[in-house]
């Protein structure tokens, strides 16, 4: 999950990073009171979950508290690609004498952490890398010694850092290596880290991605999930214990195994090209239990998706057995009753198919055709939804 | 032949008493596995009733810890079905051990924690100087070799032995795979996992299939996120000599969702399945669009 910058900066506090005050407003009144308590030139900043928000208008300086609600009044509402501003952030302005780049990552190919870190902060660093890959300090960091004061070392002089300032950097270092080590995080980034005037590190804009799988051991980040954006259909089966992600299309899908859903709903786009360019409308992993209760879930929130206009149910039964399967489709139709208006196409394959298809057989539902594969199957439904969708 | 698993490998099982555990040690006897027993610190000293493959009764002791399973049954391979909590701790107790082969099936395990039992791994070495602990996964559904032995969840039942060699991200997708080509059969099956931190990676697999000469031809299937599958592809054209089909899951997923799989998200145009399919394209590799497809493009290289 991405933590917006309000939030990445509450972090660095609580772990020591040096950071200056920030107040998070949701609306102009607030943000004025926010200017009020934190007092002199502010910045009012846009929290979006995107990059490129001081180029759309998002970043703006105030001088004063009334200046500043005028800003947040101009920059609440905004969209800024794609994504709507609902929260600013009143931060105290900073005197920057210079900028730097820092960031902590998984490194997914070697399998370990990777710190990046350049003396030219405050720019786009991909672009940086590219352009002057020598400019950018990559220091690979052992994930069971994290950063210690000679790694915190290394860093700061790979990266061309003056003697004189190592010790505060690998101060800060240290810190931001506490923020992704005991908040579970797969990204701690800090761009600009600043130098002020009066010689103090700063962290003044943070991005922070944390680790769901880490959610049993971190119970303070159920806080940090931000309903208000949230698809209300994925709040819902989240709601649910499914692992739902909402599309933009028609054919509604549920498989079990997050490959073979992904692999349905490529098969359904394909089959779809043949039928009016209709798409899958979700991904929908009911993974290995596939209960009554968690197929009428799923299906419960695929229909109440209004663009959905045929549901493919693609399960290859490996340890999850077909009638298990076919059992739940049938009493889900029974438990949604009359709120079931849409055609299903299942197909099942593997573990005791043959009784599950005849469970589908003896039940006759009139909303249910059954396919033999999962090529056949992804194409009925996609002619459904198509036919449906003319037919309106 | 076959690679890292075989008929003569001793499993033991991390979690044996536990729900997963149990049914699944059931599925893995049943599967022809030769499983030697289990552990559980807090039920050590008593033993578990299953039936093997031939429907004999078989007890199998419950240790204390892998160290002493090891020692007293001279197992070679763990399969662990242990809570994401107490994953990293059951990991690093079988590395410590010096186990061959650890098989992870745990979903939902903190990637840092993966990180680090990872790395301990890298710093246990044999007197080759390499690992002596090879991890397979975590969430994953482990490794088959048809007819000989199971250390995972794989249904057995889907296919047998066989020629092909088989390397996946994806449990279900494994089968369905498996599935297509059953009239061909299998070599050795290997589910490497969906999250960003892996033990066994499809460049591992590779080699070894490479090197397996039961193994005539590979299927490789990946799926969006990372570049796991664009390194392999460097990886094939290099190394790999045997005819490889590949599929990769997620041609239709959007940037910055999550799809199931901890590991597979899109971001920042990286790790599409576009991407990966060109450079698996560019190393030779003949990429199917679905997994019908693929498995037609597999059956071509066996009609020669």
């Amino acid at each position: 999950m991405d933590l917006y910058e309000y939030q990445a900066r509450d972090l660095f506090e609580a772990h020591g990073v040096p950071v200056l005050a920030g107040i998070v407003a949701q609306t102009p009144e607030e943000a004025k009171a926010a200017a009020e308590k934190i007092g002199g030139v502010v910045v009012v900043k846009a929290q979006v979950k995107v990059g490129g928000r001081g180029k759309a208008g998002g970043v703006k300086l105030a001088k004063s508290a009334d200046e500043a609600q005028q800003h947040a009044e101009a920059i609440l509402g905004m969209d800024i690609k794609g994504h709507t501003v609902h929260r600013v952030m009143i931060a105290q302005g900073a005197d920057i004498a210079d900028e730097y780049y820092f960031s902590i990552l998984l490194d997914r190919a070697n399998r370990d952490y990777l710190v990046m870190c350049s003396k030219e902060g405050g720019v786009e660093i991909e672009q940086l890398a590219v352009e002057r890959p020598e400019a950018l300090a990559r220091v690979s960091v052992d994930p069971n010694t994290g950063i210690d004061a000679a790694k915190a070392k290394e860093i700061a002089e790979q990266a061309g850092f003056p003697e004189d300032q190592h010790e505060q950097l690998s101060h800060a270092f240290i810190q931001l290596w506490n923020v992704f080590s005991k908040e579970d995080a797969t990204l701690v980034e800090v761009n600009p880290l600043v130098k002020t005037g009066d010689g103090q590190i700063i962290a003044l804009d943070g991005k922070v991605t944390i680790d769901e799988n880490a959610e049993f051991r971190q119970p303070a980040h159920a806080e940090l999930v931000d309903e208000q954006t949230e698809d209300p259909l994925e709040a819902k089966a989240k709601a649910n214990d499914l692992n739902y992600v909402k599309l933009d299309g028609q054919v509604g899908i549920i498989g079990n195994g997050a490959g073979l859903v992904m692999s349905t709903l490529d098969v359904v786009a394909y089959a779809g090209e043949a039928h009016g360019g209709v798409k899958p409308a979700n991904f929908l992993d009911i993974g290995g239990g596939a209960s009554a209760e968690v197929m009428a879930n799923g299906l419960d929130v695929i229909l109440g998706d209004e663009q959905v206009e045929s549901v493919f149910v693609n399960v290859f039964g490996g340890i999850t057995s077909c009638d298990a399967v076919a059992n739940g489709i049938v009493k889900a139709l029974e438990i949604l009753g009359d709120s079931a208006t849409k055609p299903l196409v299942v197909r099942l394959d593997g573990n005791n198919v043959e009784e599950g298809r005849r469970i589908l057989e003896a039940a006759n539902h009139p909303l249910v055709t059954t396919a033999d594969t999962m090529d056949a199957g992804a194409d009925k439904a996609a002619e459904l939804a198509h036919s449906a969708r003319t037919d309106k | 032949m076959s690679i890292y698993l075989n008929k003569d490998s001793k499993v033991i099982v991390q979690g044996i008493t536990g729900g997963e555990g149990t049914k699944h040690t059931a599925l893995m006897l049943k599967a022809g596995t030769n499983i030697v027993g289990g552990v559980n610190a807090r039920k050590a000293g008593t033993a578990v009733s299953h039936k093997d493959k031939a429907g004999n009764d078989v007890e199998l002791p419950v240790f204390a810890s892998v160290a002493e399973a090891m020692e007293k049954t001279g197992a070679d391979v763990s399969v662990a079905f242990v809570p994401p909590k107490f994953a990293k701790d059951a990991a690093v107790e079988a590395i410590e051990a010096g186990i061959g082969l650890l098989v992870v099936i745990t979903e939902g395990i903190p990637v840092q924690d993966s990180a680090e039992f990872f790395n301990l791994s890298l710093t246990k070495t044999g007197a080759d100087g390499k690992p002596v602990t090879r991890i397979i996964g975590p969430n994953c559904p482990g490794i088959i070799t048809p007819g000989q032995a199971l250390a995972g969840i794989t249904p057995s039942n889907i296919t047998e032995a066989g020629p092909i060699g088989l390397v996946s991200k994806s449990g279900t997708l494994t089968y369905q795979m498996m599935y297509e080509l059953r009239d061909i059969g299998f070599s050795t099956s290997i589910g490497i996992g969906g999250d960003p931190v892996i033990g066994t990676t499809h460049i591992d697999a590779l080699e070894a299939f490479e090197n397996d000469p039961e193994t005539k031809a590979i299927v490789m299937i990946g799926e969006i996120g990372g570049d796991a599958e664009e390194r392999a592809a460097d990886y094939i054209k290099a190394h790999v000599t045997k005819p490889v089909v590949g599929y990769v899951a997620g041609f239709t997923a959007p940037e910055g969702k999550t799809m199931g799989h901890a590991g597979a998200i899109v971001s920042g145009g990286s790790g599409t399945a576009e991407g990966k399919k060109e450079a698996l394209e560019a190393a030779g590799v003949k990429v199917g669009k679905t997994p019908s497809e693929t498995a037609a493009l597999l059956r071509e290289v066996f009609k020669g």
